[in-house]
């Protein structure tokens, strides 16, 4: 029996976490009336959102070995900056959102880059490199706006994350092209099988030609880009840069990914994995409030989940 | 009656019998060698005394009793301590603390560490082995060969009844090892007995009472030291009789592909000169530790050599990094497959196709049905055993996780593979399945270098073999004139018996 189990769970390494999403629908279905409604199931696309953008590059990152607690940092960061680029553009209000969201951008590459640098060139480790940032970061933010918000943001800022296409929620939107361009990237292109040899045998993979170096900064870099974008659609949706926007949104994000079946020992791992993972405890806090849990206990329940899943990937070895 | 009896011993790993029915017998106050090549079983033999290993079968009689050591603490219970020949002790602990770990001076109810006794006796063991060394000195900031002392000490620390040293002198300079020397008479003064493990057979007829020679797992014979020479010891170890389980060929070398000239890397190699014609085997051999697998890394593009230089037919090349060999068609079929040959974790289709995946590249993403084929052809082409392509590498034999890796340097197209140790832990007919896929790649006029321990393989498969000791090359023979006698004697520096027999 146990046996056939760990088989069962080697051959389809996707299939468990499906099932707990459905599980878990038919559940709060049965709890809460308000659940399985069109409405609803938006406004849980809409929550997961910002995770969503953050846990692709977290998926390649961690894939590599690696790891970066600096994201919810940089969403803070780039979310303010681009504020506050717009604050003084605001003559210019077309010019100022499109510079200001290069910005918020670029500063995320930078932030990447840099942690890239530290942990190939220099062979600090990846921790730490990104505990460091994340502090540095999160204290520019609040350096920038001196401790406040920067609000009245001009009117077509809010389309990245208040506006739509059709139905569709544009936040919504730019994490479903996120996660299909993070899909191609790590399961058909040549990046993405390097990525995943670099995380299960760095050495074997340098002897066979890789330059791990490169890629595993690359990855790095990418990660960055991703939290600023991040960083901008929360700004926009809350038509504010605030300094402590995204706290501890890394905790969450790596726990969507691990939930997700990606191994922190690297080389094991999925974009759809990732993808079912923050659906999984996007419906899983939506459905607990609905439920009317109170959030002491929802947290209690989060992390025993956590566990669960972590064991369960255990039992795969 | 002796002090101690083993006999009968037995060991199996995975795919090899590391040792067959081994016996060894030592007396009280002896200073005992045991002899033998690479994987003659001495390591094992010794390890399982220690209680590292267990034994599958046989006998371990202590002053005419036997014993379970089953565990290195009941072998350290029973007197009998090992100084291993990789050095065990811990970098960031001083001289003292690494001494006394495992058995710490302690003192008062709460048992407190006694650092001032544990000091002291630390600086008495190392006089007494002639060294003026601090003991609350770190062990990073001391020389290998200060380190050894320590191990030393740390093994004369616990009062022994049995001493095994593991090729204790291989990183000794001459004043150390004198005091080495001269500490080991000693001991046998005191009556305990000494068992020496040394590829340097003059350290043995100076030393040693009795030595013992091993070969393939099994003890070939016990022997006065004093009653043969190091000739007849080399014989003993090489034996007479060699298996005759695949056919000898002669390729037709075309010409030259590879040159070598004057690299040096510090520490490592000195001086290689080295040629490789087009269709040709060129084997490699040398004790571990003599710089090959070096040498490969350097043809490979994985290490740097400080002066020298590389010609690729004729045209100096710098190689800064395996990619760049590899797009000079160069292949290295590494010693350790799974630490750096493959990605255990990962399919047998992206294993092979890992180090020339950009031609498999069509706008921008993989194409995976020719990525399929390809892997297909070298399953049937090198008769790999696996139920699909999508098979994880992990689950695959030792003898097929190599055909995995050669299929990958295959797909590469290489002109020049270098094969490190290609049959090690692999079992008997898969060994001949290689050989005969490397004869099949030479006859398409690839070169090979084959670096091996395996004397009767080199000698089977290799036009000319070159000898390595100490970082050098100290000898070239053909294969007409080569004998398993010669190159042990080159291979431990020995160049006179070479020259002579």
């Amino acid at each position: 029996m146990k046996h056939s189990l760990r088989g069962w769970l080697r051959s389809a390494p996707q299939f468990l976490i499906v099932v707990a999403v459905v599980a878990e629908c038919v559940i709060f279905a049965v709890l809460s009336p308000s659940f399985l409604t069109v409405d609803n199931f938006v406004n849980v696309a809409l929550q997961i959102a910002i995770y969503g953008i953050l846990a692709v590059g977290m998926t390649l990152v961690i894939i590599t070995g690696g790891i970066d607690l600096s994201v919810g940092s940089v969403v803070a960061l780039a979310g303010v900056a681009t504020a506050s680029l717009m604050e003084r553009l605001a003559g210019q209000p077309s010019v100022g959102v499109t510079l200001a969201i290069v910005l918020g951008i670029v500063l995320g590459l930078i932030s990447g880059g840099f942690a890239g640098l530290m942990v190939t060139r220099l062979r600090v480790p990846p921790f730490i490199v990104t505990l460091a940032l994340m502090t540095i970061e999160r204290g520019l933010a609040f350096i920038l706006t001196g401790g406040f918000s920067i609000g009245n943001l001009p009117r077509g800022f809010g389309f990245l994350g208040r506006g739509h296409l059709g139905a569709v929620p544009v936040p919504v939107l730019t994490m479903a092209l996120v996660f299909a361009a993070g899909y191609l990237l790590l399961s058909k292109s040549r990046s993405g099988r390097y990525i995943y040899a670099i995380g299960g045998n760095e050495e074997a993979s340098r002897l066979s030609g890789i330059n791990t170096k490169t890629v595993v900064h690359g990855v790095y870099l990418l990660n960055g880009g991703l939290a600023g974008l991040a960083g901008i659609t929360l700004a926009s949706r809350l038509g504010a840069g605030v300094p402590n926007a995204g706290l501890q949104y890394e905790l969450d994000v790596i726990a969507a990914v691990v939930v997700g079946g990606t191994s922190l020992m690297g080389g094991v791992g999925s974009v759809m994995g990732t993808f079912w993972g923050t659906v999984f405890i996007g419906i899983l806090n939506n459905g607990l409030n609905l439920a009317n849990v109170d959030p002491y206990t929802q947290k209690v329940a989060l992390g025993v989940v956590i566990l669960l899943a972590v064991l369960l990937d255990r039992m795969k070895e | 009656m002796s002090l101690l009896e083993m006999s009968g011993i037995t060991k199996q790993f995975p795919g090899v019998l590391a040792l067959d029915k081994a016996h060894l017998s030592v007396e009280a106050g002896e200073c005992h060698a045991l002899v033998g090549e690479n994987g003659a079983g001495k390591s094992t033999l010794v390890k399982i005394l220690s209680g590292a290993y267990r034994a599958d079968s046989g006998l371990i009689m202590l002053d005419g009793e036997t014993k379970q050591i089953d565990s290195p603490i009941t072998a350290r219970r029973l007197g009998i301590t090992m100084i291993h020949q990789e050095l065990n002790l811990l970098p960031e602990l001083t001289v003292a603390e690494n001494i006394f770990l495992g058995h710490e001076v302690v003192r008062g109810p709460l048992g407190w560490l006694d650092k001032r006794a544990m000091e002291k006796r630390s600086e008495q063991l190392l006089e007494s082995l002639g060294q003026k060394l601090s003991a609350r000195a770190l062990i990073k900031k001391i020389s290998l060969a200060q380190q050894q002392m320590v191990e030393i000490a740390k093994a004369l620390s616990v009062k022994s009844k049995i001493l095994v040293m593991d090729e204790p002198s291989s990183i000794l300079t001459d004043r150390e090892l004198h005091e080495l020397f001269d500490l080991i008479g000693r001991l046998k003064r005191q009556n305990v007995a000494i068992i020496y493990i040394s590829h340097r057979l003059e350290e043995i007829f100076k030393i040693c009472e009795r030595v013992t020679v091993m070969r393939d797992g099994r003890t070939i014979q016990t022997e006065v030291t004093g009653k043969l020479n190091q000739d007849q010891i080399i014989r003993l170890m090489v034996g007479r009789e060699i298996e005759q389980f695949f056919p000898s060929q002669h390729s037709h070398p075309g010409e030259e592909i590879l040159r070598l000239e004057a690299i040096e890397k510090a520490g490592k190699l000195r001086n290689i000169h080295l040629c490789l014609r087009k269709g040709e085997i060129v084997g490699l051999t040398g004790l571990v530790g003599a710089g090959r697998t070096e040498l490969a890394r350097v043809i490979f593009g994985a290490d740097q050599p400080d002066s020298g230089r590389i010609l690729l037919e004729g045209k100096p090349v710098s190689l800064r990094s395996p990619r760049q060999a590899i797009d000079l068609g160069i292949g290295l079929l590494t010693e350790d497959r799974k630490m750096q040959g493959l990605i255990l974790n990962m399919m047998l289709r992206e294993n092979t196709t890992l180090a020339s995946l950009s031609r498999l590249v069509k706008r921008g993403f993989i194409d995976f049905s020719a990525e399929k084929s390809a892997t297909k052809k070298f399953i049937r082409d090198l008769l790999i055993k696996t139920p699909s392509t999508e098979q994880k590498v992990r689950n695959l034999s030792g003898g097929t996780q190599q055909k995995v890796v050669l299929a990958k340097w295959l797909f590469t197209e290489s002109k020049i593979l270098i094969f490190d140790e290609p049959t090690r832990g692999i079992d008997v007919g898969a060994k001949a399945e290689i050989y005969q896929l490397m004869w099949k790649l030479v006859s398409q006029g690839i070169a090979i270098l084959m670096i091996s321990s395996e004397l009767p393989e080199v000698l089977k498969m290799c036009e000319r073999i070159l000898v390595m000791h100490d970082g050098e090359i100290t000898g070239e023979l053909k294969r007409e004139e080569a004998d398993q006698e010669k190159i042990m004697a080159l291979a431990m520096g020995l160049n006179h018996l070479a020259r002579t027999s």
